[in-house]
């Protein structure tokens, strides 16, 4: 029997919002799919394309990157140039064939527990529906051969 | 510095589809100041081409490599060992660097990623100008600073011409006239009466119109 497919998911939280909205979210007990593997970090300007492309290439079926509201970045404009290098990363993706809906900027404050549960779910959906990555796939397809 | 911008990922990926192995190599100098060509776009590029082949069902092994300075023969060196276990090269330098590496590795196919554009320098983050076109005889020291050959549209000597309309090229309106820089800085510095000492037609023979340019430094050479 095939196993149903659970998304990788990677998101990039921002220390000072979406990072301490998943917290908020955790102690308000709002649950969000155990397939969204956050790292925080301490501005989304601190996520470069290459982060991004890593994750994708490693295996995460979707990548996202979560920050603050727009002019409420601690550090100014890191949410903007992230928001740029996720464009960036977008056109790359459309560029070599990938779907670039895998990758998103989303933004929300520190007190936005339920935004981030339900982004999380969000994006988790669309990631399932789109399927595994072609990364993925190619790893399904290479474990399948090993064992046959 | 010199400046460039990455090739279209289609054209990129028509070159090295032939192969399984490439060798993927960066500089550490000026493409990497105008974010093209240094280590990050390398690792940038190796993931695009493996995950865009990977969709294909094809797993390209690519090896990663970034050089000091890929326009010099010590560092290009520096690939002996690596060339073997690859199939063809992919450069991520300029013109210069690419052909020091065809010129060393003569059996191995070698293939540009970047469009070499042009010496300019950077106005601020992300924004890059053309300022000089290596003309062999500058004259930067009789035009304020502002070079006409780089900076006008028609490369004129004795500028502006009549196309300049408020301080802007009229070839685009996005462009500043070049002789209104001049203009405007000659006057800053009180010599605004040069403006009309005549340019003489210029030898363009120390630039491309004499061939190929080589610079022998005796001193340095022998
Ligand atoms: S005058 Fe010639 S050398 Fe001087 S900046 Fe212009 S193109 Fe370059
Ligand atoms: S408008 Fe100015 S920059 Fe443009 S061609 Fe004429 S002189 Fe040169």
């Amino acid at each position: 029997m095939t196993k149903a497919f659970e998304p990788e998911i990677v998101a990039f939280c921002c220390h000072y919002c979406a990072y301490t909205a998943a917290d908020m979210a955790g102690s308000k007990r709002l649950s969000y799919p155990a397939n969204v593997k956050i790292i925080r970090v301490p501005c989304t300007g601190k996520v470069d394309p290459i982060h991004i492309m890593k994750a994708l290439h490693k295996g995460a079926d979707g990548v996202y990157v979560a920050g603050c509201l727009e002019g409420d970045c601690h550090f100014k404009t890191g949410n903007i140039r992230a928001a740029h290098r996720v464009r960036r990363v977008q056109a790359l993706l459309e560029e070599i064939g990938w779907d670039s809906r895998r990758v998103e900027m989303i933004t929300m404050s520190a007190g936005m527990g339920e935004r981030f549960a339900q982004t999380a779910r969000e994006f988790t959906e669309k990631i399932r529906e789109l399927g595994p990555s072609p990364v993925s796939r190619a790893g399904q397809e290479a474990g399948r051969q090993a064992v046959s | 510095m010199i400046t460039a911008v990455r090739k279209p990922m289609e054209e990129i990926i028509a070159c090295v589809a032939p192969y399984d192995r490439i060798l993927l190599v960066g500089c550490n100098e000026c493409v990497s100041v105008c974010s093209v060509g240094g280590r990050k776009e390398v690792a940038l590029l190796a993931s695009a081409l493996q995950m865009h082949f990977l969709k294909q069902g094809k797993t390209m092994d690519i090896k990663e490599i970034t050089l000091e300075r890929q326009c010099d023969p010590e560092y290009v060196e520096e690939l002996v060992n690596l060339t073997d276990g690859a199939d063809a090269i992919l450069s991520m330098a300029c013109g210069c660097g690419v052909q020091t590496i065809a010129g060393r590795y003569r059996e191995k196919p070698v293939f540009p990623a970047v469009n070499t554009t042009f010496m300019g320098a950077s106005e601020r983050q992300g924004v890059w100008s053309e300022r000089c076109q290596g003309c062999g005889d500058c004259v930067l020291g009789i035009t304020g600073g502002i070079c006409p050959i780089a900076r006008c549209s028609k490369r004129l000597m004795n500028g502006p011409c009549g196309g300049s309309s408020n301080g802007k090229c009229e070839i685009d309106p996005n462009i500043d006239c070049a002789w209104q820089l001049i203009w405007d800085r000659l006057k800053a510095l009180g010599l605004e009466r040069r403006i009309e000492d005549i340019m003489e037609a210029k030898d363009w023979r120390t630039s491309r119109d004499g061939g190929p340019r080589k610079i022998v430094r005796e001193d340095l050479a022998s």
